[in-house]
C-alpha cells in the first residue's frame, strides 16, 4: 500500500505545468478568442514534442505505454489553464481506443494529428472538423470516418474554447471497426474530466486568492475578511477531498470492475463539484470584476459546467456508485476491495 | 502508487480480526461519558486490549506499543470499527498527547507516561480551554510558577472532556506576566491532586462528559512539563495537527456508519422520499473520500513529510460529513427519528444520539471557523490582517 506518486510522475506533472504556464496564458486565451482560431499551433506543437499525445498509446504503435494515472496528472494541468485544444479527448480517450481497434491506422502514426470521438453518452463531438479521424458509434459498434465523409454542424457552447459539432453520417461511407468497449472510453474520459476538474478548481481558487490579497475595501485587503476567507477555504476543502479520489480512480481504472467504475464516477462527481464551487466562489470574491469577461474566471466556470454534464451526467455517475454500494460489500475493509475477491 | 495490501498487511489484518472476534464485548458498554460505571467499563476494556498488546499499535514496544507503521494503524482501526469495539475512553491520551509526547518528551517521560496510557491505567483529559480562551487559545490566563523543582499551578480550565472521571490532565499554563503565544508551557497534573476541583458540566445529550477544573496552588514536579519552558504553544499546535489531521477521527468510523445508513435506506426506502438515495450515496462517497485522503496522508508521513495546515481541511471534512450522514438517517426515519436509545422501539434506529454527538464536531478541536481561517491564511496565503 503506497499512496504516493513516483519521481517520474511528479516530473511529468511539472513539465506539463511549465509548458502550459508558458504557452497558455490569459494573453493567449484572449488572442485566440479574438482571432477565433481553433488552435494555437505553437502550443500544440510544444505539446506534441513533449510526447503528451503519445503517452497512453501502447509502445507497439509508437506510444509511450504509460498509464491513466500519468495522463491524469497532465489532464489536471490542462484544467489549470482551461486548455483550448482537445488533448484530453484525443490523446486520453480516442487515440487509445483507435489503437485497440486498428493499431496500424495512419492517424496514429502522426503524433500531431487529433482523433475525435462520438460517444453514446454525449450528444456532440468536440473538434470534429480538425480531426484526422472521427470515431463514431452505432448499435454498440465503432466506425471510423474522416470529417469530409460526414456532415458537421457547429453547435455553440457557452465555453468559448469548446468547439462542438453535431455529426450526421452514413455507415455505408464509414469504416466499420466492430465491437468496442465504450464503457472503457467513458471511464477514461470521466477520469480525465475529473482530473481537469481539480485543475479548474485550483486555478479558480488561486485567482481569487491573488485578487483578495490586492483588492482593498474599507482600508484593508478584502482577503483579511473572514467572509472572503471562508468561501475560499471551503473550496479548498472540496479540492483536498477530491484529489485522492481522482488519484485512486486513476490507479485502479484498469481493473474495470464495479468498484473501479464507482471510483471513477465518484472522482468525476466530486472533482467537478469542487470546480464549480471554486469557480463560483472565485466569481463572488472578485465581485463585479468576476462578472466581467476580461477577468477570465468565467472560463473555469464554463468548462466545469460543460464537463459536469458530458461523459455521463451526475445522475448516471451517482447510479454507478449506488450499484457498487448495493451489490458489493461496503465498510472499512472494502476501500480497496475488488469484485473478484467478493465473487 | 500501489493500492493493494502486502501479504504482511493482510496477515496483520487477519490477526487483528481474529483477536477482536474473540474479545469484543457482545453487548455494547454504557457510554463512558454517561456514568462512572460506563467509564470504568471502558477502562477495563482498555486493559483487555492491552492484554492482547493492542493498546496503541504505532508506539514502540518499549513504550507499550507494537511499533507498527501508519498503514497498519489504519488497518487496525478499520478492523476495530468493523468489529463494533467500544469507543476509546483514553482518546485524548493515546491519540493526542501520546504522539506529542513521542515527539517532544524525554525518554524518562515516555517511560513514565506512555505504557500506563496504552494500558488504560491512567486516563487523560485535555485542559486547554478557559472561560476567556476558547477559539482564541492564546488568551490562556492560568499560570505556572517554578518553585524549586516543582510548578505551582493556578487557574480555571473548562470544557475538558472526561475530566470528571479521568486520572490526569495535560494543561496549558503561562508564566505570570507573559502574553499571547509566548511564555506558555504544557504541564501534566493529576486530577486528584490537592488544590484541584473538578465540576461536571452536562452536555446537550444529558451526559456529564464535560468538566470545568479549578486549580489553586496545585504543586506538580517540574518533570511533568513537556518540552521546554515557554514552548507550550508550539507543542499544542503539533498536538492539534495530530488531532485534526490524522488520529482523532478514523475514516473507519464513518465507513461503518455509511454502511449502516445504506442498510437503513434499504429497509425504509419504500416509505421514504426517493430523493434521499442521493444523500445515502453522498454519505458513502464522503466516507470513502475521507479514507482515501487519510491513506494518502499516511503514505506521505511514512515518506518523511510532516503534518501541516492541511490538517484543518480534514477536521472540517469529517465533522461536516458526520452531520450530513446523521441528518440523512433522521430524514429516512421520519417521525421515529426523535426516539432515543432509551425508547423501547428505538433500537437499532438510535441515530438521534449520533446526530446530537455529530453537532459537537464543528466546535471541538478548534471550531470550523478557526479551521477555515487557518486554511485561508496558512494554505492559501491570505493576509491575517
Amino acid at each position: 500500500m503506497d499512496f504516493t506518486l513516483n519521481d517520474e510522475q511528479r516530473m511529468f506533472a511539472e513539465t506539463a505545468q511549465t509548458l502550459f504556464a508558458d504557452t497558455c496564458t490569459p494573453d493567449h486565451w484572449r488572442k485566440q478568442m479574438e482571432t477565433g482560431e481553433a488552435r494555437d499551433d505553437a502550443r500544440w506543437q510544444a505539446i506534441v514534442e513533449t510526447g503528451f499525445t503519445l503517452l497512453l498509446l501502447p509502445e507497439a504503435v509508437g506510444g509511450l505505454g504509460l498509464t491513466e494515472l500519468d495522463f491524469a496528472l497532465i489532464a489536471e494541468q490542462a484544467g489549470y489553464v482551461a486548455l483550448p485544444e482537445p488533448l484530453v479527448e484525443s490523446a486520453g480517450v480516442a487515440a487509445p481506443m483507435l489503437a485497440s481497434l486498428a493499431p496500424d491506422h495512419e492517424a496514429l502514426s502522426d503524433p500531431s494529428a487529433t482523433i475525435a470521438i462520438q460517444h453514446p453518452s454525449n450528444p456532440f463531438v468536440l473538434d470534429a472538423d480538425l480531426a484526422a479521424a472521427i470515431l463514431l458509434h452505432k448499435d454498440g459498434e465503432a466506425y471510423l470516418a474522416t470529417p469530409d465523409q460526414v456532415t458537421l454542424t457547429r453547435e455553440q457552447s457557452i465555453d468559448p474554447f469548446r468547439r462542438l459539432f453535431r455529426v450526421d453520417w452514413d455507415p455505408a461511407k464509414a469504416t466499420a471497426l466492430g465491437k468496442v468497449d465504450w464503457d472503457l472510453a467513458l471511464d477514461r474520459a470521466a477520469l480525465f474530466c475529473a482530473a481537469q476538474g481539480l485543475g479548474l478548481a485550483q486555478r479558480a481558487v488561486d485567482m481569487a486568492v491573488s485578487y483578495a490579497q490586492e483588492r482593498q475595501q474599507f482600508g484593508k485587503a478584502i482577503g483579511t475578511y473572514q467572509a472572503v476567507k471562508h468561501h475560499l477555504a471551503s473550496a479548498q476543502v472540496a479540492i483536498e477531498f477530491a484529489r485522492p479520489v481522482v488519484v485512486a480512480a486513476a490507479a485502479d481504472i484498469g481493473n474495470c470492475d464495479v468498484q473501479a467504475r464507482a471510483r471513477v464516477s465518484h472522482a468525476k462527481l466530486v472533482a467537478l463539484e469542487a470546480a464549480e464551487k471554486a469557480a463560483r466562489a472565485s466569481i463572488q470574491v472578485h465581485g463585479a470584476m468576476g462578472y466581467s469577461w476580461e477577468v477570465d474566471v468565467h472560463l473555469f466556470l464554463k468548462r466545469a459546467l460543460a464537463l459536469t454534464q458530458n461523459w455521463g451526467t451526475p445522475n448516471f455517475h451517482r447510479s454507478r456508485i449506488a450499484t457498487r454500494m448495493f451489490t458489493q460489500p461496503t465498510g472499512p475493509d472494502q476501500t480497496f476491495a475488488r469484485e473478484t475477491e467478493n465473487a | 502508487m500501489d493500492l493493494t495490501y502486502t501479504p504482511e498487511q493482510q496477515a496483520f489484518r487477519a490477526e487483528v480480526r481474529a483477536w477482536l472476534d474473540v474479545h469484543v464485548p457482545s453487548e455494547p458498554l454504557e457510554h463512558f461519558d454517561a456514568t462512572r460505571e460506563g467509564f470504568e467499563a471502558h477502562r477495563e476494556w482498555e486493559k483487555t486490549l492491552k492484554s492482547g498488546d493492542w493498546g496503541m499499535v504505532t508506539w514502540p514496544k518499549e513504550y507499550g506499543g507494537r511499533g507498527v507503521d501508519l498503514i497498519q494503524w489504519l488497518i487496525f482501526e478499520e478492523e476495530y470499527y468493523r468489529a463494533g469495539a467500544p469507543g476509546r475512553v483514553n482518546q485524548n491520551g493515546i491519540f493526542l498527547l501520546g504522539p506529542t509526547l513521542m515527539e517532544f518528551g524525554t525518554h524518562e517521560q515516555k517511560v513514565r507516561f506512555l505504557p500506563k496510557m496504552a494500558s488504560g491505567e491512567e486516563i487523560w483529559a485535555q485542559a486547554w480551554s478557559e472561560p476567556m480562551a476558547g477559539s482564541d487559545l492564546a488568551g490562556v490566563r492560568s499560570t505556572a510558577v517554578l518553585d524549586g523543582d516543582e510548578y505551582v499551578l493556578n487557574g480555571h480550565k473548562i470544557w475538558s472532556s472526561r475530566a470528571v472521571f479521568a486520572d490526569w490532565a495535560f494543561g496549558l499554563f503561562r508564566a505570570p506576566g507573559s502574553e499571547r503565544h509566548q511564555g506558555m508551557s504544557l504541564i501534566f497534573f493529576p486530577l486528584d491532586a490537592p488544590g484541584v476541583t473538578v465540576n461536571a458540566i452536562k452536555k446537550i445529550n444529558g451526559h456529564v462528559g464535560f468538566a470545568e477544573i479549578f486549580l489553586e496552588d496545585v504543586r506538580v514536579p517540574a518533570f511533568n512539563r513537556l518540552g521546554d519552558e515557554g514552548q507550550g504553544w508550539h507543542i499544542c499546535m503539533a498536538t492539534a495537527g495530530f488531532e485534526r489531521g490524522l488520529m482523532l477521527r478514523s475514516p473507519a468510523r464513518y465507513q461503518v456508519a455509511a454502511s449502516k445508513l445504506a442498510d437503513l435506506w434499504e429497509q425504509h426506502k419504500d416509505a421514504a422520499d426517493p430523493a434521499l438515495e442521493a444523500e445515502v450515496v453522498r454519505a458513502f462517497m464522503n466516507a470513502e473520500a475521507y479514507a482515501l485522503n487519510i491513506y494518502q496522508t499516511a503514505s506521505r508521513l511514512m515518506a518523511g513529510a510532516k503534518i501541516g495546515p492541511e490538517a484543518s481541511t480534514n477536521k472540517i471534512f469529517w465533522s461536516e460529513l458526520d452531520i450530513h450522514l446523521m441528518e440523512t438517517a433522521l430524514a429516512i426515519l421520519g417521525p421515529k427519528a426523535e426516539l432515543t436509545q432509551e425508547a423501547p422501539d428505538a433500537y437499532p434506529y438510535d441515530w438521534i444520539d449520533d446526530y446530537i454527538f455529530a453537532l459537537a464536531g464543528p466546535i471541538y478541536a478548534g471550531s470550523n471557523e478557526i479551521q477555515r481561517n487557518i486554511i485561508a491564511e496558512r494554505m492559501l496565503g491570505l493576509p491575517r490582517k
